[in-house]
């Protein structure tokens, strides 16, 4: 594998670990927000979800962080593209994750005994609006939107948001969500040993699986229109799409019976792994349409193996460590049943 | 505002970034090592106020934290919304740092997520303290890794200019600059001393609104104590920093000093005034002191502004930023000290407690240490003007070209102004909700002594 390869497959893990633990912390959002304040079940839902982000919610930003320092630092040019055009959508999602990441600290940590309905609805609407804004980058990739004229960098708006693709990618974020997150936390109820919450938590997770595949779906043809090349590419490596499906059917059948939840959400991870890689190998060698090649945005070799050293040497400190985090909390069925002392 | 040039207008938004974040990040890097330092005070001597003293910085600290992950994050992304010519280019040299960076940020929000909820969780308390350590060295690592960064842009190294063409990078020798060890120790130092005297001034606060437990008066000697030490560290690392300034970015020192002609046996201007055909007034003019500041010795001769081109010359004005600064630093030292002797005095005999000056003069820490941070921070980046790469890039060649950052400033300017103020109204409400003595009756600590019966 040469240096380009490398890179650009360690930041597609990092993104793609932050879409599954980001996924389900936005679906928790929304779904507390939905469940408390909407239908007004009692707080039982609300309180797994409490329970399983509180420790958790800091480390769901730095895959971002991670992913967007990284790319910058691999592949240079992405900065002057992406970071030119993106300046006001850029700029927006900042905002929303700063009133999302504050907020939520400020009700968990803050002393207010019952949880308020404005950090509710700030958590609720951002775990909407981050995921359907986040993911038009990745429509944007596809090319064709962000044009560069006599050295200024400009995004075409109406191009981007009349083209049926971006909102293709959204729905599909969306949809993607609320499923990923609705899975993990019927899992995470069952071992709660919440079955109330689960029940519910089932219902929401099979609800959301049909949308899911159909948005799949929708956004594979779209990409037809929008980029045939990228679908020929797509085309040639039918094997990963036809593993995601599998791997989907099989997870909705194991939550559908009840039995084996914690594969059932190892399977999801699988789903979206196969359909992520499949996506992003099909993509290369452009990070940005016919404007940005893996190939030519390169950074120089002396900084690319030090980036490689410096993230195999992170690894060492932070598997480590993650798996410490997850023994503590997430595997720790005393904690999970909610009997440990709560926090300092 | 909207009518400026994006150059500016960058310049002012990651400047309003950088104002709100550096309280948080030095609260970030300092903090943690003063709640170490309670925790470890309460295991030694056996004394639950230290415990709780910690367990008490802890549950604030969280608050703040968050205010820091998000204007990092947000300073994060800003470098390559309104930087992208720099991060395209400099970032061939520097990018190893930035990328590190958050590896170091990732084991500190790890550790410090199971540090919170573990305080009953182990039967020894010590591995509780121990999991405070990845914290404490990862929140001092980020400091390193970013304010190498920074000390880049003031001493590049580790690459060559070819007609144009930046090549040979080697991001050690880039990281590793003639800037870093004095940047990044006197950031750190920094950091410490702002952490521990805000700490300062919230006890005395308390001790001067009448309250008269044995607590608040531990927590007022741990922490001054601690902001003195630090405090002296910064002073002489400061000193440290001058040297380096003369030798290697002598128009910095020179601007902030209105050093012009370039000669041995140099006087230290103090204070003074500025008019407009440049004559200063009121100064206070110290012989040698600024040839001893850059070399030690009177004989060392001091680089001038007027070696430099016009158009690369700082402003003068950050003479007001520095000497500010320095007058304030002093103060950090000072005023600590008053404390030490009054409080060896009080033991031999005088009872009385604190006299309410000198109270008022420790809640004054805080804001005086977080002053000269900023003061700090500021004269540091307009001292580097017009360079955003000293030597190579200028500010005015590396910002976006886009026409909207001026909306942005609003945009972030309402975000900051809302995220600071319900910060300080969630830590109020936090330490209103639960009183100190509400807290020890339940733990079962005695208000006066502090043992537990």
């Amino acid at each position: 594998m040469s240096y380009e390869v490398v890179g650009i497959t360690i930041l597609w893990t990092f993104l793609f670990g932050y879409l599954i633990v980001a996924s389900v912390d936005f679906g928790a959002g929304f779904f507390s927000y939905y469940t408390a304040v909407v239908t007004r079940h009692e707080n039982k839902v609300h309180n797994i979800i409490q329970r399983y982000l509180t420790p958790v919610w800091e480390v769901t930003n730095v895959f971002l962080i991670f992913f967007v320092v990284g790319l910058v630092g691999f592949f240079p040019d992405t900065a002057y593209f992406y970071g030119t055009a993106l300046l006001v959508p850029g700029s927006l999602a900042i905002v929303l994750l700063a009133l999302r990441g504050a907020y939520y600290a400020y009700n968990t940590y803050g002393s207010s005994k019952e949880n308020d309905k404005i950090y509710m609805t700030i958590y609720g609407a951002t775990g909407l609006l981050l995921p359907a804004a986040l993911s038009t980058i990745l429509a944007l990739s596809e090319g064709g939107i962000i044009t560069e004229t006599n050295g200024k960098v400009r995004l075409d708006w109406i191009q981007f948001f009349s083209n049926p693709y971006t909102w293709s990618v959204v729905i599909l974020a969306l949809v993607s969500v609320l499923y990923i997150s609705a899975m993990f936390l019927s899992y995470y109820a069952k071992r709660a040993e919440d079955q109330h919450s689960f029940e519910l938590l089932r219902r929401y997770a099979l609800f959301w699986s049909g949308p899911t595949i159909l948005a799949c779906v929708f956004v594979f043809f779209q990409i037809n229109r929008q980029n045939p090349e990228h679908f020929e590419n797509m085309l040639n490596m039918s094997w990963m799409f036809i593993a995601s499906l599998i791997c989907f059917l099989i997870a909705v059948y194991f939550v559908w019976k009840k039995v084996n939840l914690g594969w059932a959400f190892v399977l999801v991870m699988l789903q979206f792994a196969f359909a992520w890689y499949g996506y992003g190998r099909s993509h290369l060698p452009y990070i940005l349409y016919n404007q940005i090649s893996i190939y030519e945005s390169f950074t120089n070799e002396t900084m690319a193996i030090a980036l490689i050293i410096a993230f195999i040497a992170g690894l060492f400190i932070l598997i480590p460590s993650l798996i410490l985090l997850l023994r503590l909390f997430l595997f720790d069925s005393k904690y999970v049943r909610g009997h440990s002392p709560k926090k300092g | 505002m909207v009518d400026l040039d994006p150059v500016t207008l960058s310049r002012m938004l990651t400047g309003l970034t950088l104002i709100v974040h550096i309280v948080f990040a030095s609260i970030g890097v300092g903090v943690p090592l003063m709640i170490a330092l309670a925790e470890w005070r309460g295991i030694r001597k056996n004394d639950p106020h230290y415990t709780l003293l910690a367990r008490r910085w802890a549950r604030g600290f969280v608050i703040s934290v968050a205010v820091g992950v998000v204007t990092g994050t947000s300073i994060g992304l800003q470098l390559s919304l309104l930087w992208p010519t720099f991060m395209r280019v400099a970032g061939q040299a520097i990018a190893l740092p930035l990328f590190m960076e958050t590896f170091a940020f990732f084991v500190e929000a790890i550790f410090l997520g199971i540090y919170l909820y573990t305080w009953e969780r182990f039967k020894k308390p010590m591995i509780h303290l121990l999991l405070l350590i990845p914290v404490v060295l990862g929140s001092s690592a980020s400091a390193f890794f970013i304010t190498s960064l920074n000390a880049f842009m003031n001493a590049p190294q580790g690459f060559t200019l070819k007609n144009g063409v930046f090549a040979e990078f080697k991001p050690l020798v880039a990281m590793f600059n003639p800037a870093t060890p004095t940047k990044v120790s006197h950031v750190l130092a920094s950091s410490y001393t702002a952490s521990a005297g805000l700490l300062a001034g919230i006890a005395a606060y308390s001790l001067l609104r009448g309250r008269k437990e044995a607590y608040f008066k531990k927590a007022l000697k741990l922490t001054v104590i601690s902001t003195f030490v630090f405090a002296v560290s910064t002073a002489i690392i400061g000193d440290f920093s001058g040297k380096f300034l003369a030798k290697y970015q002598p128009e910095k020192l020179a601007a902030g000093e209105w050093h012009f002609e370039t000669t041995d046996r140099a006087p230290l201007i103090y204070g003074g005034v500025m008019d407009e055909s440049g004559s200063i007034k009121y100064a206070i003019k110290i012989p040698y002191a600024l040839s001893i500041l850059a070399g030690n010795s009177p004989n060392t001769e001091v680089i001038g502004l007027n070696e430099f081109p016009v158009d690369e010359r700082p402003s003068l004005k950050i003479h007001y930023l520095f000497d500010t600064m320095v007058t304030i630093g002093g103060l950090l030292v000072l005023i600590p000290l008053i404390y030490m002797f009054r409080h060896r005095l009080s033991r031999k005999g005088n009872k009385r407690g604190y006299p309410k000056w000198l109270l008022v003069c420790l809640v004054l820490l805080g804001p005086l240490a977080m002053a000269a941070t900023e003061l700090g921070w500021l004269y540091a980046e307009f001292g580097r003007q017009p360079w955003i790469v000293r030597g190579y890039m200028k500010v005015a060649h590396a910002a976006t070209t886009q026409d909207t950052v001026g909306y942005m400033i609003i945009l972030f300017l309402a975000l900051y102004i809302v995220l600071c103020l319900s910060c300080v109204k969630v830590l109020a409400k936090l330490f209103r909700n639960k009183d100190v003595v509400e807290e020890m009756r339940e733990l079962g600590i005695h208000a006066k002594g502090g043992m537990k019966p």
